[in-house]
Formats: structure tokens, sequence, C-alpha cells
């Protein structure tokens, strides 16, 4: 043990950058929800704690309006993109390379890899000539688009929970003469159970804080909360929406914490 | 024998179409179905009050870059689009770069933790990530703003009369994109240093190099996969970013998808936006496969 006082994982500098960077991305949340609490009408000068942006909030209508049509749409689009996407991820794991396999993946992955503004645009134009054609403009817009680029979202936990199960368990259930329904009721369902629900949350977060393409597909008077909350920020802010946003960064790092403990494999 | 196993086969190819079914109508019909559309409009003639006439016309695709004299009619390049595609390049490797400068030591602080606490550390990089976008380009723009946090703090502290003007500049859509897309730089870099092999770099040190050496001839070489992953996950959205640039640039400096927003709002050139948006598609694209080859390259040189 000659090499006390040189530690091989060191190189100078890198944890002072490390902290820089933990303090950055925390710094400027953390401000956000403090002045939320703040009596005044400023997000700079602190004057006093007060609850009464988080009941200003709670009292507007538009607020009212918008978080439940946000929930209607995340809650929607979550359970339509995780059914979809757990029947698509039994069709394409644990089997062997099929026709139509690549496509079908680039096909999945897409609301992963092209830029959202440009999958905006391209439903704003789709929509649009359906809007004219049938002359409906309810909110099943916003949910078929939700649902769409939530598919993958959903997929990818699911995919890599039913990867990591074991198939014998399958394989004993249909020696004993089990239906395939019944071993996918019995024994595949409640060992992916986990997997299904980090995606349906993963796809419910990704839904409700979706800005662009809701903002591009949306009818008028549809606002969501994120698309009412960048609306807002061309007048004068006030902590009203720091208020708003710390609820929404709560739901966001509740879902995170239950991921991680849902995703992470059994020791 | 043969034709048993034949239709088995075929059962279970059927039973798999079927059950991917749900998701390639919807992908098909909100995701890829429509960017097709946009491609078809592209070729289109913009009508008066938005939307399109359906007359073909190569018009939208020569106002990518070209624009017509309003004079004498000839075709000359757009400075305006020139400039803000030389933006939205510039802006995004900019970004690239400061992610990678702050992101890598930070990956390798998390990856040289006990393994107790990598999970504590990596989690404080998760969060953030799957945090609302706006909120956090918000909480940047209230700290950065002419009445935020930090000009307040500085006139009160009596250093500065006048607040400094960082918001709305092209510092400030860096510094918003790079608060934001972190993350993306920190995870691949993490997941390929926390596999490297630190008898390597002891191997190094025994061998007498230097600290920068061991770093740039052992460390870099072993986890440039990671880089480069970190820099495309970076890289690609910057392009395409839409929000952050709404937000920090206010209207004056625009990137490529504040331009294709204006084709559909003030602009009401359908086309033009729709050409602009195959355009973005079309760079992202590039910058993914050259992502692909290189990252088949490297598995080559190892495998």
């Amino acid at each position: 043990m000659a090499k006390r006082g040189f530690d091989i994982r060191k190189l100078r500098g890198f944890s002072g950058i490390a902290m820089t960077c933990f303090v950055m991305l925390y710094m400027p949340i953390v401000l956000l929800v403090v002045y939320s609490f703040n009596a005044g009408t400023s997000v700079a000068i602190w004057e006093g704690f007060s609850w009464r942006w988080y009941v200003s909030a709670w009292d507007n209508e538009m607020v009212q309006e918008a978080t439940v049509r946000s929930l209607i749409i995340a809650l929607s689009a979550a359970a339509i993109a995780t059914t979809a996407a757990v029947l698509a991820a039994l069709a394409t794991t644990r089997n062997r390379k099929f026709r139509g396999q690549t496509a079908i993946f680039a096909l999945i992955h897409q609301p992963l890899m092209v830029p959202e503004i440009v999958t905006a645009v391209a439903l704003l134009i789709f929509f649009a000539t359906i809007k004219v054609a049938t002359g409906y403009t309810g909110l099943m817009y916003l949910i078929i688009a939700h649902s769409a680029f939530c598919i993958p979202f959903a997929y990818l936990p699911i995919r890599a929970r039913l990867q990591g199960m074991d198939l014998s368990l399958e394989q004993a259930a249909a020696d004993l003469y089990a239906t395939p329904f019944q071993v996918f009721r019995r024994v595949t369902l409640p060992q992916l159970w986990p997997g299904i629900l980090a995606g349906a949350m993963l796809a419910f977060v990704i839904s409700l804080d979706d800005v662009v393409i809701t903002e591009f597909v949306k009818s008028a008077g549809q606002d969501t909360l994120p698309t009412y909350m960048l609306g807002q920020l061309r007048r004068v802010v006030t902590p009203e929406i720091n208020a708003i946003s710390t609820v929404l960064l709560m739901i966001s790092v509740l879902m995170v914490i239950a991921y991680t403990l849902l995703s992470r494999t059994k020791k | 024998m043969a034709e048993l196993s034949n239709t088995v086969s075929q059962r279970a190819a059927r039973n798999r179409w079927l059950l991917l079914t749900p998701a390639l109508i919807i992908l098909i019909f909100a995701a890829s179905g429509p960017l097709l559309i946009t491609l078809f409009y592209s070729f289109l003639t913009p009508g008066d009050y938005g939307g399109v006439e359906w007359k073909f016309s190569t018009d939208a695709w020569f106002g990518v870059l070209m624009q017509r004299d309003i004079f004498d009619d000839t075709l000359g390049w757009s400075d305006a689009h020139l400039s803000i595609l030389w933006r939205s390049v510039k802006l995004s490797v900019l970004t690239t770069i400061a992610c990678l400068f702050f992101g890598f030591p930070t990956a390798y602080f998390i990856a040289t933790r006990p393994k107790k606490q990598r999970e504590f550390w990596m989690l404080l990089i998760i969060i953030p990530f799957w945090t609302n976008l706006l909120i956090r380009t918000f909480a940047i723009l209230e700290l950065i703003r002419n009445e935020g946090t930090i000009n307040s703090i500085l006139i009160a502290l009596g250093i500065i009369d006048e607040p400094i003007q960082m918001l709305f500049t092209e510092f400030s859509i860096i510094l918003g994109m790079v608060y934001v897309y972190l993350p993306l730089m920190v995870l691949p870099i993490y997941a390929a240093l926390e596999r490297l092999d630190f008898r390597l770099v002891e191997a190094g040190y025994d061998l007498y190099a230097t600290r920068f050496n061991v770093l740039r001839r052992v460390i870099l070489p072993l986890v440039k996969p990671g880089v480069i992953a970190g820099s495309i996950l970076v890289l690609v959205p910057s392009l395409g970013a839409y929000v952050t640039p709404r937000v920090m640039g206010g209207g004056n400096q625009l990137m490529l998808g504040n331009l294709i927003e204006l084709q559909f709002g003030q602009g009401r050139n359908w086309p033009l936006g729709a050409a602009l948006s195959i355009t973005l598609l079309a760079i992202v694209m590039v910058a993914l496969l050259a992502y692909v080859r290189a990252a088949g390259n490297e598995e080559v040189k190892h495998g």
C-alpha cells in the first residue's frame, strides 16, 4: 500500500466543476420554489412567507380549466400509449428477428428522433385538414398526438422488463396445459407489472410536460397548464407562475423517484 | 412435421402483427403519416390566408436558402434565413461544447464515488431531466432577467447601478440550452465511465504518465463512445430547440424552430414552413447517421 496520498481516480479540478454543475442545476429550481412563497408580487425581492400565490392559482379559472384539461389528456394518453406499448413489446421482444423488424423499431422510436417542432408542424398541417373536413375540434386531437409521442417512453421500460424475464416460467405453465391467455394473465402479466407501471408513469409525466406539440395542435381555448404558462411569460410574471411550476415539479419528482424504485432490478 | 412448424410460425407471425396493430395505427396516424404530408405540402403553393393552394410549386424549397429580389425578381441568397441557419448551428455546437466541458467532469465525479453513493448522485442528474423543460427554462429566466435575482442582488450590493442585460442575447439562449440539456450529456458518459477498468489508469501511472496524459491517452479513448453519444444527444435537440430560444431569445434571436413557427403564424407561408421543417429533419438525420456510423466503427475496433 505504498500508494498512500496518490489517488489514481483523482483528476484536478474535476470535483470542483462537478460541484458547480450540481449547484447550477439546482439553484434556479430552488429559487423558483422559494419565490412561489413570496408575499410580494416580485419574483426577485423577498417580502416574507405567504401561501397567497397558491391560493390565487387555485382560484384562477383559467388555471383550473387548464389543469383539468392537462390531466384528462395525460391520463388518456398514458393509458392508450401504455396499452399499445405492452402489446407492441410482447410482439417484438424475446423472439427471433422477423421481417420488417427494423422498420417497426424505427417507427416506434420516431418520436424520440424527430425534433418536436417538426412533428408539431406536421400534426398542425394534418389535423387542420381534418378539422376543416369533419368540423370536430375537441380534445381527441391532443389525446391522439400525445399518445403517439408517449409510446416510445412507455415501450422502453416495458421491453427492458420483458427482456429480463425468465422464459422457463411461461414454458412450465404451458406444459401444465395453461392456454396462451392464461399464461399471459397468470404468469407474464404479474411479472411484467412493475415495467408497465413504470412505463405508464413516464408516459404520464411526458404528456403532462409537453409544450411544443400541444401549442401547435390545440384549438382555440384549449390551453393545458404548460401552454398557459408559456402564454403568461409574455406578460409581467407574478409568483403565481412559480406556484404552478412548484406543483408540477413536485409531481415530476415524485414520479421519478417512484419510477427509479420500480425499475430497479431485484438484488 | 415441416408443415406443422410452418403453420405454427405463420400463426406466430399473425399474432405478432395483431399485437402491433394499435401502436402502428397511432404512430402512422399521428407521427409518420403527418411527416409524409408535410413533405407533400412543401411542394404546394401558399394560400392567401394560411393553408395551401393545390398547385405544384418548388418555390418553397428555393425559399429555404434563396429569395427573389422585390425589384428585379432575380434570385439571390436569403440573408435572413442564412443567418438564422448559421445561428442555429453555431449555438447548438457551442451548447454541445459547453455541456461537454461541464458534463464530463460531473460524470467522472459520479463514477468515482463509492458504489452506494452513485445512485444518489445520478438521481440528482435524472430529476432535472424528467422535469418540465419550460419550468427549467423559466427558472433560468427568473435568474438572469433585468429584474431578476442576479441583477437585484448586484444592485442591492451596490456593485452596479443599471441591470446588466443578459436576457434576449445569444448568450442567454446558450445558457438556457446548456441548463436544460446537460443531463443528456452526463448520462451516457457516466454509463461509459462506470465500465472503465481503473487498473488501466493505474498501469498508466506506473509507466510514469502525468495525470493529463492518463486522461488524454487512457481514459478519453476508452469512453469515446459515451462522449459521442452524449454530444449527439445534446446537439440534436439543440438544433430543433423551440421553447428555449423563444423564451430566452425573446423574438430577436431566432433559431430554426422559431423560423418554422413564424411561417404558420404571421408569415402565412405553410409550404415554406413545411420545407424548413423537412430541412431541419434532414440536418438532424445526418447528425444521427454520423453517430450510428461512428458507434459502428467503434464496435468493430473493439470487437
